[in-house]
């Protein structure tokens, strides 16, 4: 091969492959499924009242301790998720801020803590597999002796989630495990979680994701004004339930399908985008990047056909000269 | 071959401006111990939605783009055999080990948890679909690559010194058995992680603002800017040093780079309009918000040696080709800036902006570096010898 060739060669393969990309990856990959036996939680902004109960309970099971506000210590005061907090209530007003779950002039709760993805952003970008889905649950759980601390799980999670303990030398990522990390294991116990077992109106239920979502979509068959009797605990063995009217849910489950689903999904009246959800497609960002990797490496096969290219045109480029010519 | 390259070395080392060098790199060290005694947030703004500042995106993003020379040359002389570029390549490769293994400190001084690090060696712990693997296994080993490669050098030097002439004889006669392979993976080596930096993109999403989200074009426009960078890098510094030790400029040299990266310039601009215009971005970039603003700023830096290289009169022309090189180097430092930091957006509630000392370490990596550069290249046969470097 002569040297113009070589360049038309080279240069029909690098449009080839950035063609080859552009169409959507050779080896694409489709959205992770849903793990078989997926736990999770429904967050239902509309039941929740704000008490924090969740928060205080989360601190509780995960050993950690509450954040102050100056001189008060007895309750919770964390803002938003940070390496000491796992799981935050936060509030949305908009105008007056005066009536609950209205779009105009209203406010609402939003729960922010671990989504539990189908398709974890986290777990594709992290290097040592420190993040991993759990085949069977789904739940999203941390191995610190594994992790680096190279933070890309912050910047590849869609919702902020992962928190990195900056004040510590020795710090570590902080995230919502499901309650179900080692030496805590309530999911393996055969309990619920701590946040939804400590929810007092329900807002915060326990179950598997498919029967979560039947419950979710259920509420949102139902018209609005009409009496339902909304859960507590399981959903799938509640422990009380209690009548309210239905309120004017927003037509879609948070989760059902946004990058590819969650397993910890939301309900609310006001629009998704206002209580701080992120702009999402349907498509895993996760799907997309890893579809990029594999057409590139897999199996590193391009990576070792290009260096046998290169190996025998630099050899053949460098043997005409002297001795010291290949520098 | 000693008769090719120079060290400096009857001009003095400790120079006002070396020691000045050196000071700053005092000043850095100083936060650099209170990062691993108080941790990350004593020196640094990084906050939930920003895990990574200046230092990933200057010291890796960016600082190994910069160092891309090597890599570029590399490909000019070994690939396309344009013997005649061989008397850049030392010095380029000096600044591309410089560049890189500041990187990989970088990297580490960034790396929360460093004592965990070997675990991305660690087949068990590899996740292979993670950029962030790719990235650290590579750069590590083009580091060491690029040490191989600069070890001619050293052992040129090793040669003249008392005692030690028999084995850097030897030393050099197993090095040149292999060099060649060292030489294709200094290639191979830098297109991956460099497209892979393009990559680190994808995964962020939304984060990334809809002219830089290019998600399955962006290790193309990594490597295609990583490239145009190096070349420019290479015309900058051979211009400094030039006239920093007044000596015979490179100028014919430097012109037939230009055109390569003419024609790399163009082909950038052509993948990233024309992906933006299918994709619908028109919108976006006449917006006129903190994106579309600083989108029109890196095309005009792009553009511009374009429109100096595109002229047979002002690409013969040293300064003109310097003003080309400097405008294409903040371009390309722009891009990757403004995508993965500038424009970067986690969402309300996080903004970020460096902490002083944040910045005094970066500009510190960089001072220890020029310092280093200056010391090696009047020890070590580096620079072209003068009356070759003009034939
Ligand atoms: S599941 Fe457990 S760790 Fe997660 S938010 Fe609820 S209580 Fe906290
Ligand atoms: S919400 Fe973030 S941290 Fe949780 S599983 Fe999804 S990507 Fe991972
Ligand atoms: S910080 Fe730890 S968990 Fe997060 S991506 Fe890096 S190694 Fe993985």
């Amino acid at each position: 091969m002569d040297r113009r060739n070589f360049f038309k060669t080279s240069l029909g393969a690098t449009v080839a492959s950035a063609a080859a990309l552009a169409a959507g990856g050779v080896q694409a990959r489709p959205n992770l499924d849903p793990a078989p036996e997926a736990v999770g939680m429904l967050y239902d902004a509309t039941l929740c009242v704000g008490c924090k109960a969740c928060v205080s309970k989360c601190k509780e099971v995960n050993g950690m301790p509450p954040v102050p506000m100056g001189q008060d210590t007895h309750a919770d005061f964390a803002l938003d998720l940070s390496a000491k907090t796992r799981n935050v209530i936060k509030i949305h007003t908009e105008g007056k801020g005066a009536v609950k779950d209205a779009a105009a002039d209203g406010f609402a709760f939003e729960k922010r803590s671990c989504m539990h993805c189908v398709d974890p952003g986290c777990v594709s970008v992290c290097p040592v597999s420190a993040l991993t889905r759990h085949p069977m649950t789904g739940i999203v759980s941390y191995n610190k002796d594994a992790c680096i601390g190279c933070r890309t799980c912050m910047t590849g999670c869609p919702y902020n989630v992962p928190q990195y303990d900056y004040d510590n030398p020795f710090g570590q990522i902080v995230k919502c495990e499901m309650c179900n990390q080692k030496g805590v294991e309530r999911i393996d116990k055969g309990l619920m979680t701590g946040c939804a077992e400590a929810c007092p109106t329900g807002a915060t239920l326990f179950g598997s994701r498919g029967a979560l979502l039947a419950e979710a979509k259920r509420r949102l068959a139902l018209k609005p004004g009409e009496t339902y009797a909304y859960p507590r605990g399981d959903v799938r063995k509640p422990d009380s339930f209690h009548e309210k009217a239905v309120p004017g849910y927003q037509k879609t489950v948070w989760g059902e399908k946004e990058a590819g689903g969650t397993n910890v999904m939301h309900l609310s009246a006001i629009p998704y985008d206002k209580l701080g959800m992120p702009p999402l497609g349907e498509r895993s960002y996760a799907s997309i990047s890893e579809g990029v990797q594999s057409t590139l490496y897999s199996y590193l096969a391009l990576p070792v056909v290009a260096l046998g290219g290169l190996t025998w045109l630099v050899k053949r480029n460098t043997s005409g000269e002297k001795e010291g010519g290949a520098e | 071959m000693s008769h090719h390259y120079e060290a400096l070395d009857r001009r003095p080392v400790l120079t006002p401006f070396f020691l000045l060098m050196v000071a700053i790199a005092a000043i850095g060290t100083i936060f650099l111990i209170t990062r691993f005694v108080a941790g990350m947030g004593a020196v640094a703004n990084l906050n939930g939605g920003y895990p990574w500042g200046v230092w990933v995106i200057y010291d890796i993003v960016v600082g190994t783009a910069l160092a891309c020379g090597g890599y570029a040359l590399a490909v000019t002389v070994y690939v396309f055999n344009k013997g005649r570029y061989h008397p850049l390549i030392r010095p380029a490769l000096l600044t591309s080990l410089l560049g890189y293994g500041f990187a990989g400190f970088g990297a580490f001084v960034d790396m929360g948890r460093y004592w965990n690090g070997y675990n991305i060696f660690l087949p068990w712990h590899m996740n292979t679909h993670a950029v962030m693997l790719e990235v650290g296994l590579c750069v590590a080993a083009y580091i060491l690559v690029l040490f191989i490669e600069f070890s001619p050098t050293l052992l040129e030097w090793l040669r003249k010194q008392t005692g030690w002439q028999v084995r850097a004889e030897a030393w050099r006669k197993l090095l040149d058995k292999g060099l060649f392979f060292f030489i294709a993976l200094g290639i191979l080596l830098p297109t991956m992680h460099q497209s892979s930096l393009g990559s680190f993109l994808i995964a962020m999403g939304y984060k990334v603002h809809p002219l830089w989200q290019t998600l399955h074009l962006q290790p193309l426009l990594a490597v295609l800017s990583a490239f145009t960078m190096g070349f420019a890098i290479v015309i900058f510094e051979g211009s400094l040093v030039t006239t920093g030790f007044k000596r015979h400029p490179e100028t014919h040299l430097f012109t037939g780079l230009g055109r390569i990266m003419m024609g790399l310039i163009a082909a950038f601009l052509a993948f990233r309009f024309g992906y933006l215009i299918l994709m619908g971005k028109v919108g976006a970039m006449f917006a006129f918000d903190l994106g579309s603003v600083m989108f029109w700023i890196e095309t005009a830096l792009f553009a511009y040696p374009l429109y100096v290289l595109a002229s047979p009169v002002m690409r013969e022309n040293g300064k003109h080709l310097l003003y080309a090189a400097v405008s294409m180097i903040l371009a390309g430092s722009l891009y990757r800036f403004d995508g993965a930091l500038i424009t970067y957006n986690p969402g309300p509630g996080y903004s970020y902006f460096p902490a002083l000392p944040e910045l005094i370490m970066t500009v510190a990596t960089i001072a220890t570096e020029i310092a280093l550069y200056l010391f090696i290249v009047k020890t070590f046969p580096v620079l072209p010898r003068e009356a070759h470097a003009t034939a």
